[in-house]
């Protein structure tokens, strides 16, 4: 196929098959923000490439310019024209109408999922050494505590996971607590999901306040514990902390 | 009440004092006057308790917005044209190619309006702040007031040499042009220091240090030298010359789309290529400066970091990493349609490496563009398993985003020595290996810096951080300081096979220019947002809170529109500024003015043919120095 703008329209429509439904066969599926990203990024890089030159962007384009000041369209293309013109403001009008009507169904929302913690817990350190004691201790106390719903693999896989929307993190992911430092876990197991700052909102955590049922000491030994199985290293700004 | 009290007093002191005697008069006019220096010092006590005042309407938070970006971006138009006029003085004076030096004039002679224009909406901000927050105000001037005279100056040395620069143009020519090339010189530096200076307030407030005892000078010293003073100081340098060069191109884009003449065409051409080279050279490092500032503030402070880089501000990254990559995608844009236009018949035999670098800067643009929480409706993320998508997910954390950042720059520069070397044969018995050693080199790069950038999570975040982001970086810039004199030389021998001809891009070109500039002045609006909004709640953060009705952030939609009309003022500013500036030329359009290179298609290698876009003609082998 030579025509550019044809290639253009199977690219395109090839990179939605396999965005919504080849995809999804291996992993989840995507939010239709993402694959309107990715659309408009695969529409981008075929007018650039297409319309490089004089002659590519006369492929491209002309038609398209044709097919809009009627130039040489007659019979069937004539009347596919027309066509396009009274569907084409329907569908848009379709469209409009959808994202105004009213609906019970909740927004799409851009949630902060990393508030910025308070001052007082900005710069705290962990306390305790990281010896095989406390990390063991940390680990015991998970497994009470925190396993029902972050899993026994740390994976956010706990019984309890099923229940809850959005699901426990995964800590072995390393977008989690492998890029937070120890005082944030703190922070945020202490005060829980009631305790995030409104730049946090909508709240959606249903994190316990663990202030009232754990003592520091413990929930310092539980982050050591949590870290250490996840096989993830809390971000540190020093080395020798590393040690 | 207590001045009326007081006056209430004084009339019943009134009758008793004798009235001929001239000490009775002294008397009589000190009393009289009392009440009034009692009020004043009412009014005073009254001034000193005042925190904020407001303005009607728009609000005062609103209006200063407006007016510091417009000054910043007028100052970073300011100090950056100098860099850009002066790079293109001194490759006019050491190639000998008039055209450069006349492209460096006809910018310098933008400045004096520009920098009146810049010094004008300093002076407003700087009533506004005074007026609209003393209380903060008054705490800045207790700090830094040593600063504010080593500003001042500054200032003088810096109009000075301006003035000296621009009016002795004509006259250190020759012989003298050593000497105005030093002014040039001393033109940067003193802006160097007028941008630093303020810098250090700025940062100051972002990241603020313990002040202990000392002199005042001690002490101004103290907190300019604050953690993110240097990184932004760094960051601003570089990001003006990119805005010089950028608002260089996009002048030339819109006299080019109006250019009437074959001349003209070539000259507005010619510039254009000119202003997006260095446009183009001062983005490349940028991302790098940009890390360095980020690292900084995480280290400095945790919350600040999270809010800029994960909390509520984090989205403004997105909008970043969009308007980067529109950037980066405008200036290949142009390259590219430089080698289609300007090297006839070379379109189709680039394409196919043009169609490798567009696939690779589209999907680095789309690991760059993807968030690590996505927008899903609440079914989408219960389909996800949150709002992190177990796949896609992993390329919203930095290592994926430093990774495609530092790809997306080798592919920029890669477009770059492609458009260097189309047209031309080279000739040396050395070109072979010398292809295949830049080939290999580019090839190792490119897949080292994919391995560090997969291999980043899995390592502590200090390791990345500290070693593998700093060896991709370190990677990059290996590979551009190597392949820039190995083609130089490579071109300094090479032939030209085809003609570059200028004056023959088509009209998109033009608007590709305008549309980088916009991108540009657009992305600094955008980032000092963010720099300004990391301080949330606070003036100075963690020292002086922020306690006027304006103490919360605005959201992120009616900061984008902020951001938006100031890049849209910005924008006629600058036009005004050019109106105004070239308003002679239409009258006096003569040989100096607006016209031609002497003869655009006789582009000799110069010391710089990467800049110049062209390499010695065949026969044409030595280099002119």
């Amino acid at each position: 196929m030579k025509n550019p703008l044809a290639k253009a329209g199977i690219l395109l429509v090839g990179m939605y098959v396999f965005l919504k439904f080849i995809l999804p066969q291996f992993t989840a599926p995507l939010p239709a923000s993402l694959i309107f990203l990715y659309l408009a990024l695969t529409f981008a890089a075929s007018t650039i490439f297409f319309t490089m030159s004089g002659a590519g962007l006369e492929d491209f384009m002309g038609p398209v310019g044709r097919f809009l000041t009627g130039e040489g369209q007659s019979g069937i293309a004539g009347t596919a024209r027309i066509l396009v013109f009274l569907v084409f403001p329907l569908l848009v009008g379709w469209q409009t109408y959808t994202k105004l009507a009213p609906s019970d169904a909740p927004p799409a929302e851009n949630r902060t999922i990393h508030p910025a913690p308070p001052g007082e817990f900005v710069g705290l350190a962990n306390p305790f050494p990281k010896t095989q004691d406390n990390i063991m201790m940390g680990k015991g106390l998970y497994a009470a505590f925190c396993s029902p719903c972050h899993g026994a693999n740390f994976d956010g896989k706990g019984p309890a996971a099923p229940g809850f929307n959005p699901p426990p993190a995964n800590f072995s992911d390393p977008g989690t607590i492998a890029q937070l430092q120890e005082a944030y876990l703190f922070w945020r197991i202490k005060k829980g999901g009631v305790g995030l700052p409104i730049e946090g909102m909508p709240w959606k955590s249903a994190m316990p306040r663990w202030e009232f049922e754990l003592p520091d000491d413990w929930i310092w030994k539980i982050i050591m514990g949590e870290y250490d199985g996840a096989h993830q290293s809390p971000r540190t700004w020093e080395e020798e902390e590393e040690e | 009440m207590k001045s009326r009290g007081t006056v209430e007093n004084l009339q019943s002191w009134l009758p008793k004092v004798k009235h001929s005697s001239l000490s009775g008069w002294s008397v009589f006019w000190v009393l009289l006057l009392l009440p009034a220096f009692v009020w004043a010092q009412d009014a005073a006590t009254q001034a000193m308790s005042v925190e904020y005042r407001d303005i009607p309407w728009i609000g005062s938070r609103n209006l200063v917005w407006i007016v510091a970006q417009q000054h910043l971006l007028l100052a970073g138009f300011v100090l950056g044209v100098p860099i850009f006029a002066w790079i293109c003085e001194i490759v006019g004076w050491r190639s000998k190619e008039p055209r450069y030096d006349k492209l460096a004039k006809e910018f310098t002679k933008l400045l004096t309006s520009a920098y009146a224009t810049t010094a004008l909406f300093g002076g407003i901000l700087l009533f506004l702040l005074i007026g609209l927050y003393p209380k903060l105000m008054a705490y800045l001037s207790d700090v830094f007031f040593p600063s504010f005279i080593a500003y001042c100056i500054l200032f003088l040395l810096e109009t000075a040499t301006l003035y000296i620069y621009w009016y002795g143009w004509d006259a250190l020519q020759g012989n003298k042009k050593g000497l105005h090339i030093f002014l040039g010189f001393l033109l940067n530096l003193f802006a160097l220091g007028i941008m630093i200076v303020p810098n250090s307030w700025a940062t100051f407030q972002a990241s603020p240090v313990v002040l202990g005892d000392g002199t005042a000078i001690e002490r101004a010293w103290t907190a300019m030298q604050n953690p993110t003073w240097w990184p932004v100081n760094i960051h601003r340098l570089i990001a003006n010359v990119v805005l010089g060069g950028f608002i260089c191109g996009a002048y030339a884009g819109v006299r080019y789309l109006l250019a009437q003449t074959k001349e003209e065409k070539d000259h507005y051409d010619w510039m254009g290529y000119v202003g997006n080279f260095i446009g183009v050279f001062g983005m490349l490092p940028l991302p790098f400066a940009g890390y360095w500032l980020m690292r900084e503030v995480y280290q400095y402070n945790q919350q600040m970091g999270i809010t800029l880089m994960g909390g509520f501000l984090a989205w403004l990254f997105i909008l970043q990493a969009m308007l980067i990559g529109v950037l980066f995608l405008g200036a290949n844009y142009y390259f590219w349609m430089g080698i289609a236009y300007r090297i006839p018949g070379s379109a189709q035999s680039y394409k196919r490496p043009i169609l490798a670098m567009l696939v690779v800067l589209m999907v680095c643009l789309g690991v760059w563009m993807t968030p690590h929480s996505l927008v899903a409706s609440l079914a989408e993320a219960q389909l996800m398993g949150g709002t992190h998508h177990p796949l896609l997910g992993v390329f919203g954390v930095m290592s994926a985003k430093m990774t495609v950042s530092n790809l997306m720059i080798l592919v920029t520069f890669m477009s770059f020595i492609m458009y260097w070397r189309a047209g031309k044969q080279e000739t040396a018995a050395w070109a072979k290996v010398a292809k295949a050693v830049m080939g290999a080199l580019l090839a190792i790069g490119g897949i080292a810096v994919v391995v560090l950038g997969v291999w980043g999570y899995f390592v502590p975040a200090i390791i990345r951080i500290n070693y593998f982001s700093v060896a991709q970086v370190l990677i990059v810039l290996f590979i551009m300081v190597t392949f820039t004199p190995l083609t130089a030389l490579l071109m300094k021998s090479a032939k030209t096979t085809t003609e570059m001809v200028w004056g023959q891009m088509p009209i998109r070109a033009g608007y590709a220019l305008v549309l980088n500039a916009v991108m540009v002045i657009l992305l600094m609006s955008l980032m000092g947002y963010a720099r300004s909004s990391s301080r949330v709640h606070w003036h100075i953060y963690g020292v002086m809170r922020d306690t006027s009705e304006y103490a919360y952030s605005p959201a992120l939609g009616y900061a984008a529109a902020f951001m938006s009309l100031n890049t849209f003022l910005f924008c006629l500013l600058v036009s005004f500024i050019f109106w105004v500036a070239t308003m002679g030329d239409k009258v006096k359009k003569g040989p100096e003015q607006g016209q031609a290179a002497e003869d655009p298609t006789k582009i000799s290698g110069g010391v710089t043919p990467a800049m110049a876009g062209g390499a010695p003609r065949v026969g044409e082998e030595t280099l002119k120095i």
